[in-house]
């Protein structure tokens, strides 16, 4: 039975929508240029022709904060789908290898779980230079085993199931249980950390573009945008508050979605209510 | 238990040897010599093959790693690249400032979340219970960095009554230490302090749940006293299991607040470390990380395993 949508879902479906929506937006139309440095519009407060107002170098915060969203986008989608792509077949592997097999992986991806995104991206930044695309790596790739776990743990509950076994025994291999059984019925518990993911690697972006090892200037970034505001934080504490509240909104957003897909799809929820 | 608890030990060592040397392995690819970084451009040919042979890194990669994790037992991480000085020493220095931050962090942390927790738990169904379950959400969502740049903005800018940064040690002047310490340990423990409440919320809601509470309460207990009585230990197991996990989240987290508040601890020398392409100082110091996680995730296993009764009694 399908339950009824939790306010969580639609919260979230219209943060992470006013996101993607100013994202896309971005692509065709801006206010102004993001990155036009212009002397004699800085520090302008928010008004009718800059809506947030402007920075130290005159550039338009609302442009800012909506191509900043693409960045932010863009490094979540590319770091979850590397999560997602290798940590779930990694799950289902390591739920239907032999016994000590799934062990071994499990133990390998118990050790990435070590090596946290921000510490993982300011080392590989170090070894091939910090930009965006060493931190999503860094950022896909510790965010890996949390799929895997997931992924393990829900085929491990399929696998004990009657049409799994009925499928066995009329001599299905494997693989083809995995696709045709397996993968659509873990995708809803894969769809939801995937939420939640998407919303760890805003912060880690955020934190690193902050610290001067993500998104390089002048790409607009929400993280570097706050990383600027700091020297100015004493009279223009607005430089820190825009993107601040952008990046809490974005993260506020993929979380609560992720929690209102959970209460949809997760059959543990399902057997308590 | 005791099988248990040794398997744990077991696996702890096996994937500290193999984290240092994949933390080794991951460094030794950085293209470019240290010995050329440290020397600058105008080095003659003699001189940066003297250098490479004081650095060690002539030699074979094995050879190098076995020397340096064999130091690091009797507590040599080696000789930074760029000052020439021991790592070592700095290293547990500066480890000193960042546990300060990580302790005062988690205690602010605690200080939110169990009051703001179980409150919420027992209020679950009235409006204010999700007033506050409606908070730790936003908490969740703001990070650390914000919440250190807004807290500087209140307290040291506008109001003025505490410093916007830096560090004085505690036997120096524990008063100019305690308010230094202040902001930073809250701008860490307040986003903990929301993702704990949420945590506590819910264990102690399942709690509230169970048969023996409900009996506590038909004996007249109030909601609290019966929690107080009865409760708190079983919603503790849970809990404890993410207090553990939160401490490694903690530290790593401390790398970003140092930066704000121009604190002297692990992450500065980490950040610091890499600009400067110091290769054994970045090496050392992201081993220490990583093996504090992997030690703390360890101990809560340990504690799991103690805590819980029923994995007590399997074995």
């Amino acid at each position: 039975m399908r339950r009824s949508s939790s306010p969580s879902l639609w919260v979230g479906l219209g943060l992470v929508g006013l996101v993607v929506v100013m994202a896309l937006m971005s692509f065709l139309w801006t206010p102004h240029d993001p990155t036009l440095v212009d002397a004699a519009q800085r520090l302008r407060g928010p008004g009718t022709d800059y809506l947030f107002g402007t920075d130290k170098f005159g550039r338009d915060l609302f442009s800012q904060v909506m191509v900043g969203a693409r960045t932010t986008l863009f490094v979540g989608v590319v770091a979850v789908g590397v999560a997602a792509l290798i940590g779930t077949p990694l799950g289902v592997f390591a739920a239907m290898a032999p016994k000590w097999l799934g062990e071994l992986v499990m133990r390998v991806n118990d050790l990435v779980l070590a090596f946290p995104a921000l510490l993982l991206a300011i080392v590989l930044g170090a070894v091939f230079g910090a930009d965006t695309l060493t931190a999503m790596i860094a950022i896909g790739v510790a965010s890996v085993p949390s799929f895997a776990r997931i992924a393990r743990s829900a085929t491990l509950g399929v696998m004990s199931t009657e049409y799994v076994l009925a499928a066995r025994s009329a001599g299905r291999t494997k693989t083809a249980i995995a696709v045709r059984h397996v993968l659509p019925n873990i995708a809803g518990l894969v769809i939801v950390q995937s939420s939640v993911s998407f919303a760890i690697a805003v912060l880690s972006e955020a934190a690193l573009s902050f610290l001067g090892f993500g998104t390089r200037p002048p790409t607009p970034s929400w993280g570097r945008m706050l990383q600027e505001s700091q020297e100015l934080l004493a009279v223009e504490p607005r430089l820190a508050l825009v993107p601040g509240v952008a990046i809490a909104l974005a993260v506020l957003g993929f979380n609560l979605l992720g929690d209102g897909l959970r209460d949809r799809y997760d059959p543990r929820l399902e057997v308590r209510g | 238990m005791v099988v248990q608890i040794l398997r744990r030990a077991l696996i702890f060592v096996v994937s500290a040897l193999v984290a240092s040397a994949a933390v080794f392995g991951l460094l030794a690819v950085l293209p470019g010599d240290p010995a050329q970084v440290a020397l600058g451009v105008s080095a003659t040919p003699e001189l940066l093959a003297k250098t490479r042979q004081e650095f060690g890194i002539d030699r074979p990669l094995a050879t190098q790693y076995f020397e340096w994790i064999g130091g690091i037992f009797s507590g040599d991480f080696g000789n930074s690249y760029v000052t020439r000085e021991p790592i070592g020493p700095q290293l547990i220095d500066r480890l000193g400032v960042t546990m300060w931050l990580v302790g005062a962090g988690m205690l602010v942390a605690l200080l939110i979340a169990l009051p703001a927790g179980v409150f919420a738990a027992v209020r679950h169904r009235r409006a204010s219970g999700s007033v506050i379950s409606g908070l730790s959400q936003l908490g969740v969502a703001v990070p650390g960095f914000v919440a250190a740049i807004i807290l500087v903005q209140i307290f040291a800018v506008d109001l003025r009554w505490l410093p916007a940064g830096g560090w004085t040690p505690p036997i120096i002047d524990p008063l100019d230490f305690l308010s230094g310490l202040i902001l930073p340990a809250l701008s860490l423990g307040l986003v903990q302090g929301a993702v704990l409440t949420r945590y506590v919320r819910s264990s102690v809601i399942d709690v509230l749940r169970e048969d023996y509470l409900r009996t506590a309460r038909a004996k007249g207990l109030t909601p609290y006293r019966a929690l107080l009585r009865h409760g708190l230990r079983n919603a503790s197991v849970p809990v404890v299991t993410v207090l553990g996990l939160q401490l490694a989240t903690l530290l790593i987290g401390a790398v970003v607040i140092e930066r704000v508040f121009v604190i002297p601890g692990l992450g500065s020398m980490l950040l610091d470390a890499v600009s400067n392409r110091d290769l054994l100082t970045v090496q050392g110091i992201v081993l220490v990380l990583v093996l504090a996680v992997l030690l703390v995730n360890f101990v809560v296993d340990v504690l799991y395993t103690v805590l819980n009764p029923r994995l007590r009694q399997a074995s």
